[in-house]
Formats: structure tokens, sequence, C-alpha cells
């Protein structure tokens, strides 16, 4: 009983962590944005994701009791607790990394949201009922720039090219279930990861054929350890920013 | 020497000079920006879309959804309409005088000034 309660918490920070991380990336364009009003949106589109990811803690925090909060689950936890997929903390690089890594994984997001919807789980549905609105217009944005620069100048099309090449070994992981998740799916609070994976690809491959860009081949090596922990070089220079304050001023506020 | 100075009023802005439709070449030269569009909201209540702000975007589609961005963030709106400021054509201030000036004095163009009949009602 005791591993099962352990899988949901698990399963709730894997999504939470998701959300925070790939938010937090995205605020690090704030104030660095290509034009005023891309920076404004893509602003909007972290604050969206570090709000999914707050009412993930929440849920968890209540789940583990004991003085948790969100606070100290985002800021007092170390890398190998954090549960997210390794896309997720890939660096922003150029604009064209930045709007791959979020195509990928707002594509994700929304057919996984669609599904968690139907979560037995009352606040597992309640979450990604609200959240599915936003992540729609996330998929909007980032696949219409994805296409833009595609199909658009030249330094564009490679540069796109150079993106997909360094994010689409991350791209195998979202769909490779650990053990918390099999353990959701039999609970009948996860989603089958699995049987979004059609869906996803069909989604990239349609916008990749609009964006003239080539799919790469099915044998690339596909990296994985996120969600259990095991993460790339990315992930403790995220925390070392993120966390420092609450780590030196433990308790701060303001 | 005489020198002639042709001066723009917001929005009558002839299109090379406007920003849009130009050349990628021509784009770095010059180092124009993408083009500017007007925006206009609908909100919730209100029936009629109204002036917001202006913002640059590549089309129309990027525009409505930079407006989105920009200015629906607090639930201002229900409807966005975009378009490109070079569209838009201004009266000229310096003819303020003789456009609206003499409006001043024909109070008879408010339906205040006539006597009404008491048998109507709510006017």
């Amino acid at each position: 009983m005791l591993a099962v309660h352990q899988s949901r918490i698990n399963y709730v920070l894997h999504l939470a962590d998701n959300a925070l991380i790939i938010g937090h990336r995205n605020s690090e364009w704030c104030g660095h944005g290509p034009v005023l009003e891309q920076d404004i949106a893509i602003t909007n589109i972290a604050l969206d994701l570090i709000g999914q990811a707050r009412n993930f803690y929440q849920y968890a925090a209540e789940l583990i009791g004991n003085n948790t909060t969100e606070d100290t689950l985002a800021y007092l936890r170390d890398e190998r607790e954090f549960k997210n997929c390794l896309l997720a903390e890939q660096p922003n690089s150029d604009w064209a990394i930045t709007i791959l890594r979020q195509f990928f994984f707002s594509t994700y997001q929304y057919f996984f949201y669609q599904k968690l919807q139907y979560s037995n789980d009352v606040q597992l549905s309640a979450i990604a009922e609200k959240a599915l609105k936003e992540v729609t217009y996330h998929l909007r944005w980032s696949s219409e720039w994805a296409i833009r620069l595609g199909d658009g100048t030249e330094d564009s099309h490679q540069r796109m090219i150079k993106a997909i090449d360094n994010l689409w070994m991350f791209t195998g992981e979202l769909f490779l279930a650990v053990n918390y998740e099999k353990i959701g799916v039999n609970e009948g609070y996860g989603v089958d990861i699995s049987l979004i994976k059609n869906d996803w690809m069909k989604k990239v491959t349609d916008a990749f054929e609009e964006a003239t860009l080539a799919l790469p081949p099915d044998d690339v090596w596909m990296q994985r350890g996120g969600k259990e922990g095991i993460h790339s070089e990315y992930l403790g220079h995220i925390l070392a920013e993120m966390q420092y304050l609450q780590r030196a001023y433990p308790g701060a506020q303001w | 020497m005489s020198i002639t100075c042709r001066k723009y009023y917001y929005g009558d802005i002839p299109d090379n000079n406007a920003g849009g439709n130009i050349s990628p070449e021509k784009n770095k030269l010059s180092g124009n920006d993408w083009p500017l569009w007007e925006v206009f909201i609908r909100s919730k209540q209100g029936l009629d879309h109204k002036h917001a702000g202006s913002l640059h975007a590549t089309n129309a589609q990027m525009a409505i959804e930079n407006a989105r961005d920009v200015y629906t963030r607090r639930m201002e709106g229900v409807s966005i309409w975009v378009v490109e400021s070079k569209h838009i054509h201004a009266s000229n201030p310096e003819e303020a005088g003789s456009l609206y000036d003499p409006a001043n004095d024909k109070v008879y163009r408010y339906p205040a000034f006539y006597d009404l009949p008491d048998e109507l009602k709510h006017m």
C-alpha cells in the first residue's frame, strides 16, 4: 500500500517537474526575446507551464503531508529527485531549438492531457482539463513557428535542421513508461503513454512536411533516464540558479 | 534652393516606407523590422472593437497571435481585429480647424435642441 502511494506521488512529481523545468527554461528568454511580441509570448507560455507545475506540486504536497509545500518540492529537492524528461531541461541555445523543444513538448502535453482528463484521480483530471486549453495554444504557437522557421530563410532552415539533430534523441523517453507510470496505468489514474506515440508522430510528421524538414530515421539512439532522476549535465545548473535564493536564505519571502 | 519636405501622419505612410512587403535583402540593408499592425479588441461586454495599440508581425495570423499575447493577457477581450498600419489613413491635425471647429456653434444638431411633445417618452 505504501509503495502504491509512493508511486502516485512520484507520478504527480514527474508531471510537475516536466512543467516546471521547461517553464523555467522558457522564462530564461524573458527580456531577451527576438522581438518584443515574442518575448511576451514565450514568457506567457513559461508562466502557463509554471502555473501547471504549481497545481501538480500542491497536490503532491497534499499526498506527501509532513508540512511539505509546493515551495519545498520545487526549491529544496536535489537533481536526482527531479523526474522531468530530459527534453525539458535542454538549453535554449537559439530560437530554433527553443521553438522545436516547445513544439515537441506541447504536442506531447496536448495528447497527454487529453487522456489525463479521464483519470480516475479527480485532482489530476481537473488539472488536465484546465491545462489543456493553455497547451492547445502553446501547440498552435510553437507549430506555426516551427513551420515558419523550417520553411523560412536558408539560415532559419539550417537552424531547424540543427535543432532536430540536437533534440530528436530526447523524444523517445516521452513514450517509454517507467515503473511509477506503469503502476499509474494499472491503478487507473495514469495515462498509457505508449498509446499517444502515434498521435504525436503524426502531428510532428505533418508539421515537418509543411516546414520542408526531413524526419530523422527510425533507428536514432534515444536517450532516457530523466524520469528516474538520471539527468543530463544541464539540470544541475538550472537548479543552482532556480534554488539559490531559497537555499541561501531559507524561508525567504517577498 | 528649395527643399520639399513631406510630413507623414500616423498610419498614412507609403508602402516603401512602411516596413512591409520588403524583400529580405532590402530588409537587411535598411534594418527595417516587421510591418506594424494596429490591434482592435472587443471586450466581453462591448459591442464594438476598440483600438488597443499596435505591434509588429510578419502576417495577419501572427499579428492576431501577438495581439492575443500582448493585449488580452488580463481577459480584456473576446475578439481581435488587426489591420496593417499602412492601410489606416489619418486626418491631418493641421486641418483640425476647418474640419471640426465649424460644428462648434451648431447646437441645433443636438436632439435636445428641439421641444418634444409630452407624449414622447424615452428620448
